[in-house]
């Protein structure tokens, strides 16, 4: 028993040091060389960090294109999803008052039109993306807002959309921030 | 076709290419075989030799399980200790504070057990000290631990009759040095290369296009995440696991982080074949668990690419299906495959909240942690399958009016009693202890716990039960999934599944390895015509059955007065 014990004590060091410093450090360097330089890649404007490529970020102003419902309003220090259970009749309230909204603010825009994951809180809080039909319903809002021509921000919501990968698998997808960067710079 | 199922088809296929030649791989490895990675003979030698190790040295049974239970209780007391004193230690840039006794006991068993059930949140409830020389570390060998375990069950299988069945700190290094740390590096390198942040940088800060503060947590992610998925582990960096898009930043991470937390499972059915010189046992056990995999996964994907009913009345389009608590990068299908790979193996890791999942998907994803062995968790997932074995050599022994045989070896009461404790004891765990719990939450709702009993749900009606029985179930599977809505950082919850994760992880490991040691004492009888024959279609069937009624009789009611209720009042 006791020789297990010593085994037991020495084997975790010498293991400590294989797998918590050498893969991890290993891994740490080599991910310098990618986008971001392995600690999450930036957007900048100007020079300034407006962001990250990868973590969505709270829009309610009509001249940019509106992400999606956040459980915990886009805090990217403390992700979480709202779960809710799909029968709870204050989180069915919620979305309605999300369909409200968006009717509201989206003119000539029908229920039917409103895809789901628009009036659904993601998984992370952090979704960086909507749906294709998502932005189509917003386009004419923002057009309005900016007073711009529709057909020119449809073009930039077409030029902002990520097709499934490799053409053939998963959801098509449009990364909102991109997309009213791209806006911010007509 | 619709390009979300052909994404999860590739993913299956592609999951299947590297598994069976990994399994072969495997085999050779754990036999001492020539393989093409024996360069890292010298980096094991030099662990063995700093250890005081010396691997030539056999061990039966008794004296493997020793050694096994010997070094995870030293992981008990060395994280123990670093949890709650986590706010002194370095390598804690966001100055996190330290976990309540209570809210550590839970963590570091749930971390040994394989578990990784979490009743913290990776941002603001851990340091980075704790994140990888604890939690990541942890990772690491409980999954080699399983894995180990199962070897020495194949040891026992492999020669007519032995009791030296290898050396537990051989199988237990080689499962780091050549499987686990080696396939990390590469998916860690994949992640890192699509987004997920590796390095020691602390916090940011920016200020958002629209003008609002916003902070970022960051960190060594890719590395735990890696280690997360292959060692069936499950526990994320971020609150929000591989649903984060810091974890699991595209289609293409999310279809590596499904294979990876894959292949190793099925991976050692195919090494169990060809270790024990029987592939055919290997094949007819691969089948029923992909048969078992499939009826699990066709019903969740319907119910959930069928969208939310209630959602569907108010008039919106879900053209694609439900979406609550899901990412739009991976959309509802692969979402639905996700959830029941990582229900089946005991991974627990989500791309999106369970919690929000529609009734029968979670129907299906407490039966997928109830059977716990269609593929299951590394290691493991094989030693759950096996006592579902004895159990059905046992019944069809009685049905022909034979002494039950296995492998060439006689199953008698005291095999058959061990396995009968092992049965019995996940119905236990589970329906006691969310019975309990509901017990708690309907008299002593005002109790003065962090979360008070009554504030315990995040859902009323049978969904609120569904929440405590999907934690207590999770626990005992040790998959450490949850339904996340529940308020689970308090005394009750982190007791009560710190006990349930306890039991549910080391009996059934003792278990099937000590009826293994039992039965490659015995002496061998060699096949005749009146053997019953374990790799045969009907004997798969056989087993099929067993694990079909074990569970139904167990957890019908359970089953019924949760999500059942719930699907048909949403039916209304």
């Amino acid at each position: 028993m006791k020789k297990y014990i010593i085994q037991s004590i020495r084997l975790t060091l010498v293991l400590l040091v294989l797998l918590c410093v050498v893969y991890p450090v290993t891994v740490a360097f080599i991910g310098k060389m990618s986008k971001g330089n392995g600690g999450g890649e930036k957007i900048t404007k100007n020079g300034k960090t407006v962001g990250y490529a990868l973590l969505g970020q709270s829009f309610t102003k009509p001249q940019y294109f509106w992400g999606r419902p956040s459980a915990v309003a886009y805090n990217a220090a403390g992700s979480a999803g709202s779960n809710k259970g799909p029968s709870n009749p204050d989180y069915l309230k919620e979305v309605q008052s999300r369909i409200d909204t968006l009717l509201k603010y989206n003119p000539g825009i029908k229920k039917s039109d409103i895809p789901a994951d628009m009036v659904t809180a993601s998984g992370s809080g952090l979704d960086p993306n909507i749906s294709e039909q998502g932005a189509a319903i917003q386009i004419r809002r923002v057009a309005k807002a900016r007073n711009i021509d529709e057909k020119k921000v449809k073009e930039l919501v077409a030029m902002n959309t990520l097709k499934p990968f490799m053409g053939m698998f998963g959801p098509s997808s449009v990364n909102v921030l991109k997309l009213n960067l791209a806006l911010d710079e007509l | 076709m619709n390009t979300e199922l052909t994404g999860i088809i590739a993913t299956f296929l592609l999951t299947l290419v590297i598994a069976i030649p990994l399994g072969k791989y495997l085999a050779k490895v754990f036999a001492g075989e020539k393989v093409w990675t024996d360069f890292l003979k010298p980096l094991e030698t030099g662990i063995y030799k700093l250890s005081g190790i010396n691997i030539k040295e056999q061990m039966n049974w008794k004296q493997q399980l020793k050694a096994l239970l010997t070094i995870n209780i030293l992981w008990l007391f060395y994280g123990f200790f670093v949890l709650i004193f986590q706010d002194k230690l370095p390598f804690n840039p966001d100055g996190n504070p330290a976990m309540t006794p209570d809210l550590a006991f839970n963590t570091i068993i749930s971390f040994v057990a394989n578990c990784n059930l979490q009743h913290y949140s990776g941002e603001s409830g851990v340091s980075y000290l704790t994140q990888q020389y604890v939690l990541m570390f942890l990772q690491f060998v409980s999954a080699a631990t399983g894995i180990a375990a199962a070897v020495v069950l194949f040891k026992a299988f492999r020669d007519k009759t032995t009791t030296e069945l290898g050396n537990f700190w051989e199988f237990f290094v080689k499962s780091i040095t050549r499987l686990l740390l080696p396939l990390s590096l590469v998916v860690a390198l994949i992640l890192t290369f699509n987004g997920t942040p590796a390095s020691y940088e602390g916090k940011d800060q920016f200020i958002s296009l629209q003008g609002d503060t916003v902070h970022v947590s960051r960190g060594p992610a890719a590395q735990m995440i890696a280690i997360k998925h292959l060692g069936t582990n499950g526990g994320g960096y971020f609150g929000a696991n591989s649903a984060h898009p810091f974890e699991n930043p595209s289609y293409l991470t999310n279809m590596v982080e499904m294979m990876a937390q894959t292949i190793i499972p099925l991976a050692m059915i195919i090494a169990f074949g060809y270790f024990i010189r029987r592939k055919k046992l290997a094949w007819t056990i691969f089948g029923v668990m992909t048969i078992g995999l499939f009826m699990l996964l066709l019903p969740t994907l319907s119910s959930e690419l069928g969208g939310n009913p209630a959602l569907a009345k108010m008039g919106i389009s879900q053209t694609t299906g439900a979406m609550e608590g899901k990412e739009v990068r991976f959309g509802p299908a692969a979402t639905a495959y996700w959830s029941t790979l990582t229900t089946v193996i005991s991974t627990g890791s989500v791309n999106g909240m369970h919690d929000s999942t529609m009734p029968l998907t979670g129907l299906w994803q407490l039966l997928a942690m109830m059977i716990n062995s269609f593929y299951g968790g590394c290691g493991v997932g094989l030693l759950n399958y096996f006592i579902y074995l004895i159990v059905a050599v046992f019944i069809s022994g009685l049905m022909v009016g034979r002494t039950p045989e296995f492998l060439g070896h006689k199953v008698e009461a005291r095999e058959i009693k061990i396995a009968a404790i092992i049965t019995l004891l996940s119905p236990f765990l589970i329906l006691a202890g969310t019975a309990i719990a509901s017990y708690i939450f309907t008299s002593h709702g005002d109790a003065a716990w962090a979360v008070q009993p009554k504030n315990w749900l995040n859902n009323p009606g049978f969904h609120g039960f569904s929440e405590m029985l999907y934690e207590m179930t999770s626990s005992n599977a040790n998959n450490g999934s949850g339904f996340e809505g529940l308020g689970d950082n308090n005394i009750f919850w982190n007791l009560s599944t710190g006990i349930v994760i306890f039991l549910g992880r080391f009996l059934p490991i003792i278990g099937p390895v000590a009826i293994a040691g039992l039965l490659g004492a015995k002496k061998f009888i060699p096949e005749s015509a009146g053997t019953l024959k374990t790799d045969t279609k009907t004997f798969a069937l056989m087993t099929f059955a067993v694990i079909l009624v074990l569970n139904a009789l167990s957890y019908f009611p359970a089953l019924a007065l949760g999500p059942l209720a719930e699907y048909f009042t949403m039916l209304k």
